[in-house]
């Protein structure tokens, strides 16, 4: 005998004690999929007779059985399950997660059980009880079709049940995921032919008429290039000609060049035609009338077929959900009576809107599934895209236009009604694309908690998941939430940067030949070096006008773009000058011809903006300014005092005297080491803007270019505006060639003798790929005077240095990979378009990530 | 870093026999990160001093760092001003260099210890930030000592930055070895907030020590114990500082800074709002009620007594405030029916919250004034359209009676963190619009005492869901 059940589905074995379910359920399943009564009486009273412990032990067996079906696995209750009352909770579970139960009846004689139990010493359970049990069985096998059993199997000897070599697994017909096409998606067509033959022929079907055979219906459709087309349903009712409509889209499905999902409209013709009494009305009554004329026969194959459609179907890898009026995610791929009736009308929350209509819940809103949902059911003036989901119901019988989705393209393509065939009870406004925002933007308006509270993992191209702990999630969300600009400007935060390993120079904390090796070693063969700017940090948003700021970011009033600091502050706390730093930036890019060039509207630049002392001012007074001048207060004290005690015979005194005579001159050059990052700022041309990395524009992150490639694009950008801009000095480097490694040390000596930072070492590629995996997107090789505000004044001082040389870099370099991978998911999100949530996820982590407890001095 | 003790006693040699250190010889101290050094710069019978001069190691002093707190910017326990200042390091090596003559005990000349000697001292330097120079004033004066500051620049090449925190401290005073001694022991780290090693209970006992027979009778007693009992800061907050940049995160509650009038009287105005807040929360009938921004729990702890309130909900974008809110509350100390009514926890009110969903009201105390203007949106909809309150109770600043206040000029804000502070006028169209876009009926009161054409120190409107 075969077994076949939904692939997933609801196992309810059903059995007396003894008739041999545990056996049967190990035999054809897999030991995770079975969940037990008896195991789970065990596991909340470790005795698996306990009789006194079974409510606890369904409680369990439920519990488990709610996760498995929510994560879409097939579940088997090894249980007796011979009282209706306890299969009532099994199918009441599976409708909840729209699984489909099937019944397995072990109905083996009573002998047989009655000698099992008997062999086993713990089922000490006198033969009455197999007996009552029996009779609840007997009761209940008629029954189990109208409790709600899908398929229902009954195992009448051990032959029968020895029989079974195997259970098969049946895909669901909604399942199409091998499909994966590309497809046009068309919207509701309610009888409206001529602009679906008009609609067809613009995606480049051609539509011919033959003769009506068994297979086709009078046309015969030819696809290009493999695509097919997928109907969203509601094919008739209300236009002009449904008969032509169903003619065409039957042929269509019939010959393989369509898919079909059915619409209300589509259900409720089919009633009709099953003789079933319907109201006449809504449109239906048009319809009607246009089949008066059409043979009984055809009447019948119309009813057929529209019995035959499948409520959704689930295509590419499950990439992509097309149903009538959409579809949760949790609904997606399963089948029942409630994900049919929402494929058909969606939610509605039970209340009557002024037209009489039913109130519908706009589940579109709250949708957070990974497939892409195409949809109709609800007309509206444009198809826009929400939260991963497209109406493409734009109302052609009601004068809007036929609408069809190209995928994967996501390209939309329509074609208008040539009349009005029909009033809308409610209005629909199709000239009210006016809205300024989309409706994507208008929902992005304000972000949910739930999306950036508690432990987070955050899924990234680059690097897979990204674990955020919650500790750092309630420190990001305070600076978030009371320091962050707008989070529609806020697409990406810079990731934190690994200095190179620790020198064996006994002089050198850092040398450029550790930075070099960090690459060499891991088989790069070129690299990009180039000049560090000891500024601040700066990642800036600019776009061309402020129609892009509304249009792109959604941002409205708040100018052209914006210049924020590594941890999503505004970098300018004046207004005025941030609007002409913003604007002069704009200006530049716009001389420098770079909207055309990239083709785009808004660029996201990483940058260093200097001086250090325009933004670190707190910083630089608080701490580095005062630890100069308690030092410069304290020292010459320090030395004057020595100094008397030497010069009255106090020899003791000398050594330190010398000491402190080093202490002061450290003092100075650790004051003259700040200083050097230092001036004035009175206009905007005192600032010097350094970008080094051109991060996102229009359709693209280009993290797939060379540095070389930045590099190259921003010195376009910066000789565009000389006094605001400064192009980075940088040096291309073959790691294999002995004297192109030595110059790029020799460079970082000049540099940094001159009072430079350093330099930042980066893989010619942009996103490198070593043995280990990916690879530090840059690393840096600071300065020796540089060092001496991060390390201290003295630190040089041979008896310091070597202890601070003691310093581990693996945390540091692994928090740097992980937020690098996390600032590109950002920007890749907001190229592809995602909800702002998701963009959101990536920069939040950033900023979680980054208050992580690492040496703040790497 | 250092300390420099002079007197003019004649003969001032015996300074020598008072502190148990010969004047010939230069002796050196261990410390915990580094050395004292102990020596004479000039001794003669008409004056003699002598110096103790720290030598901190600061490489040393960074280990185990990050469990000091600290003031602001992560990096902050690397490069510190630690080894320059003469700060509770100081104080350590007083009493281990000096511990007899601390005392009271001179082993060569015993009739020494109660005569009051001349004495000058000069300490390079003290750290005192905050309003520093009257505060060293208002802890050594009333001592009797006569006080002469010389305030260092910041930066010599940047002048526009202006003066540093540190200054050169000398004190002269006639007095007790011991008495000098103890004065400095104690009131050195009361100076800055900066503490190097774990404040515990063992503090009290050498506190209470140090100070007897003068910390009770000084004015500034209390302060003088709550700085040098100085609070230790959470692990949460070191999270937090990491993410500053250097800015200040800027405590939201009474920071251990010394107390102006000003403070003073925002105290007592915020206690009025406090009451008056209530007062309305509880008019409106309320039983389920939310505290948004509840900071460390002062309205709730007014609403908790009430029977009428089965619910009350703080929320806090701070996780430090909550912390804090739930010491006050005595949260785990509580019956399960008490805590049954109470529920703190982090949240944002620019964030659309499910949890704040089904409340009969709202209160909104000094919070709108730390969202920026162009976040101001975001938070009403999340409170007007989304949680929809029956009632919400929310005051601000009124940004008129500034000008009441000294030492605020008129652009000035009141909290470092406002972002705002709104006119009557501007806070009477906010609310009508308010009002207007989600459906609420407004009404205005003012909270405070009311000056003509000014108005009142703070502003307070009630909206009331449906008309």
């Amino acid at each position: 005998m075969e077994i076949k059940v939904p692939e997933l589905s609801l196992v309810v074995l059903i059995g007396v004690s003894g008739s041999g379910k545990s056996s049967f359920a190990k035999k054809h399943f897999k030991r995770t999929e079975i969940l037990s009564s008896d195991e789970c009486r065990a596991l909340v009273s470790d005795d698996e007779n306990s009789q006194s412990a079974t409510n606890d032990a369904f409680d369990v067996l439920y519990y488990i059985a709610g996760k498995r079906l929510k994560s879409g696995l097939l579940t088997v209750i090894d249980a007796t399950n011979v009282q209706k009352e306890s299969r009532k909770g099994l199918i009441e579970l599976g409708r909840t997660y729209n699984c489909l139960p099937v019944a397995i009846v072990l109905d083996l004689p009573e002998k047989v059980c009655e000698e099992r139990n008997q062999s086993r010493p713990d089922r000490n359970f006198g033969g009455h009880v197999i007996r009552q049990q029996n009779q609840q069985l007997k009761k209940s096998i008629r029954g189990l079709k109208d409790e709600g059993f899908r398929q229902i199997y009954i195992l009448k000897s051990l032959e029968e049940v020895d029989a079974v070599l195997e259970i098969k697994r049946e895909k669901l017909y909604n399942d199409k995921k091998d499909e994966t096409g590309p497809f046009d998606i068309i919207g509701d067509v309610h009888g409206c032919f001529d602009e679906l033959q008009e609609l067809l022929l613009k995606l480049g079907y051609s539509v011919n008429r033959t003769d009506e055979t068994e297979k086709n219906f009078g046309f015969s459709v030819i696809a290009p290039e493999n695509r097919k087309v997928i109907f969203v349903g509601d094919l008739v009712d209300r236009g002009p000609d449904s008969p032509s409509v169903l003619r065409l889209v039957m042929s269509m499905v019939n010959s393989g060049v369509a898919y079909c999902v059915p619409g209300n409209h589509d259900l409720k013709l089919q009633k009709y035609l099953n003789g079933k009494q319907v109201q006449l009305k809504h449109g239906l009554e048009v319809t009607v009338k246009q089949l008066e004329t059409e043979t009984a026969q055809f009447k019948s194959t119309v009813e057929k077929f529209l019995y035959g459609l499948i409520s959704h179907y689930v295509f590419d890898n499950g990439k992509l959900v097309v149903a009538h009026a959409g579809l949760k995610e949790e609904m997606q791929g399963r089948g029942s009576g409630a994900v049919r009736s929402f494929c058909m009308y969606g939610e509605t929350t039970g209340e009557i809107d002024e037209f009489g209509l039913p109130v519908r819940h706009n589940w579109a809103k709250e949708y957070r599934g990974k497939a892409k949902v195409v949809y109709g059911h609800t007309p509206v003036p444009e198809a826009e895209w929400l939260n991963k989901t497209i109406d493409i119901d734009t109302g052609c019988v009601f004068g809007g236009k036929l609408t069809a989705l190209r995928y994967p393209e996501e390209e939309l393509v329509s074609v208008k009604a040539k009349m009005v065939y029909c009033e809308p009870i409610r209005p629909i406004n199709f000239n009210e694309n006016q809205n300024i925002l989309s409706s994507q933007q208008e929902y992005d308006d304000l972000l949910n908690i739930e999306d950036v509270t508690g432990k987070r993992i955050v899924q990234t191209r680059l690097r897979n998941n990204i674990t955020i702990r919650e500790e750092n999630s309630i420190a990001a969300l305070e600076i978030m939430s009371r320091f962050a600009i707008n989070p529609k400007w806020l697409i990406y935060l810079p990731p934190t940067m690994s200095p190179c390993a620790t020198s064996d120079i006994p002089e050198y904390l850092e040398h450029p030949a550790q930075a070099l090796n960090y690459y060499k070693k891991r088989g790069v063969e070129k690299v990009v070096c180039e000049e560090k700017h000891m500024g601040s940090r700066a990642v800036l948003v600019i776009c061309k006008d402020e129609e892009t700021a509304t249009k792109r970011f959604g941002v409205q009033n708040e100018g052209i773009g914006i210049c924020y600091t590594r941890t999503g502050r505004n970098f300018f706390n004046d207004a005025e000058i941030e609007k002409e730093f913003i604007g002069r930036v704009n200006q530049c890019l716009t001389k420098t011809v770079f909207w055309e060039k990239f083709n785009t509207d808004w660029v996201c630049l990483d940058a260093e903006l200097m001086p250090w002392s325009a933004k670190a001012q707190a910083l630089l007074k608080d701490q580095y300014a005062a630890v100069g001048a308690a030092a410069g207060g304290a020292l010459p004290e320090v030395e004057q005092a020595l100094q008397l005690a030497f010069d009255r015979g106090i020899k003791d005194a000398l050594p330190s005297l010398e000491k402190f005579a080093v202490k002061n001159n450290a003092i100075s050059k650790y004051i003259k080491a700040y200083q050097n990052y230092c001036w004035t700022v009175d206009t905007i041309d005192d600032y010097k803007l350094a970008p080094f990395h051109i991060l996102a524009t229009e359709g693209q992150v280009h993290v797939d270019k060379t540095n070389e490639w930045h590099m190259e694009n921003i010195a376009e950008i910066c000789a565009g505006d000389t006094k605001l801009f400064t192009a980075t000095p940088y040096k291309i480097v073959n790691l294999n060639d002995q004297t192109s490694y030595n110059e790029a040390v020799n460079w970082w000596m000049e540099l940094t003798k001159k009072g430079g930072e350093g330099m930042v070492v980066k893989p010619y590629d942009f996103i490198s790929i070593g043995t280990e995996g990916l690879l530090q997107p840059a690393v840096k090789c600071r300065g020796s005077e540089y060092l001496r505000i991060i390390y201290g004044p003295e630190y040089d001082l041979p008896e310091n240095i070597e202890r601070l040389k003691n310093r581990g870099l693996s945390r540091k370099q692994s928090l740097a990979i992980r937020e690098f991978a996390l600032g590109v998911e950002g920007l890749e999100r907001f190229v592809k378009k995602e909800p702002l949530r998701r963009i959101h996820e990536s920069v939040f982590g950033v900023l979680a990530l980054e208050s992580e407890d690492v040496d703040p001095r790497l | 870093m250092i300390l420099n003790i002079t007197t003019t006693h004649k003969p001032a040699t015996d300074l020598g026999y008072l502190l148990h250190k010969h004047p010939d010889k230069f002796q050196t101290l261990e410390l915990s990160v580094g050395k004292a050094h102990v020596f004479y710069p000039e001794k003669s019978e008409e004056k003699t001093t002598i110096s103790i001069l720290l030598d901190i190691d600061p490489i040393d002093m960074v280990r185990g760092a990050r469990n000091l707190g600290g003031d602001g910017f992560a990096l902050g326990h690397y490069v510190n001003d630690r080894p320059y200042v003469a700060s509770s390091f100081m104080s350590v090596a007083l009493s281990k260099a000096f511990s007899s003559a601390m005392n009271g005990k001179c082993k060569d000349k015993p009739e020494l210890v109660d005569v009051k000697l001349p004495f000058e001292v000069t300490i390079a330097v003290i750290p005192a930030p905050k309003g520093g120079e009257i505060l060293i004033r208002k802890f050594f004066e009333p001592l009797g000592y006569k006080v002469e500051l010389i305030r260092h620049q910041l930066d010599s090449k940047f002048p526009e930055w202006g003066d540093s925190k540190y200054f050169t401290l000398k004190l002269n005073h006639t007095i007790t070895t011991k008495e000098l001694l103890s004065h400095l022991y104690v009131l050195i780290p009361t100076l800055d907030n900066d503490k190097h090693y774990f404040v515990s209970e063992n503090e009290i006992e050498k506190l209470l020590q140090k100070g007897e027979g003068w910390l009770k009778e000084h004015p500034e007693k209390e302060q003088i114990i709550r700085r040098y009992l100085i609070n230790l800061n959470s692990l949460s907050r070191q999270a937090l500082e990491r993410l500053s940049e250097g800015e200040e995160i800027g405590d939201l509650s009474d920071e251990l800074i010394e107390k102006t009038e000003k403070q003073k009287r925002k105290e007592t105005l915020h206690d009025k709002r406090i009451k008056l807040v209530a007062e309305k929360i509880t008019e409106s009938g309320a039983e389920r009620v939310l505290d948004l921004g509840c900071g460390e729990g002062k309205l709730i702890r007014q609403l908790i007594k009430q029977k009428q309130f089965s619910e009350i909900v703080g929320m806090d974008i701070s996780y430090n405030e909550l912390i804090k809110a739930k010491e006050r509350l005595h949260f785990d100390e509580m019956s399960p029916k008490q805590k049954e009514r109470i529920n703190l926890f982090q949240g944002s009110l620019t964030y659309k919250d499910q949890r704040l969903e089904g409340f009969d009201a709202a209160a909104v105390v000094e919070v709108i004034e730390h969202l920026d203007l162009n976040r101001l949106k975001a938070f009403e909809r999340v409170l007007f359209e989304f949680a929809k309150p029956k009632t919400v109770v929310l005051t601000t600043p009124n940004q008129e009676f500034n000008v009441m206040w000294d030492k605020l000029d008129a652009e000035e804000m009141r909290h470092d963190d406002h972002r705002f502070e709104w006119t009557r006028k501007e806070f009477l169209e906010w609310s009508n619009k308010i009002g207007k876009t989600y459906n609420y009926k407004v009404e205005l009161f003012t909270i405070g005492d009311e000056v003509e054409n000014i108005g009142a120190p703070s502003q307070m409107a009630i909206f009331t869901y449906g008309n």
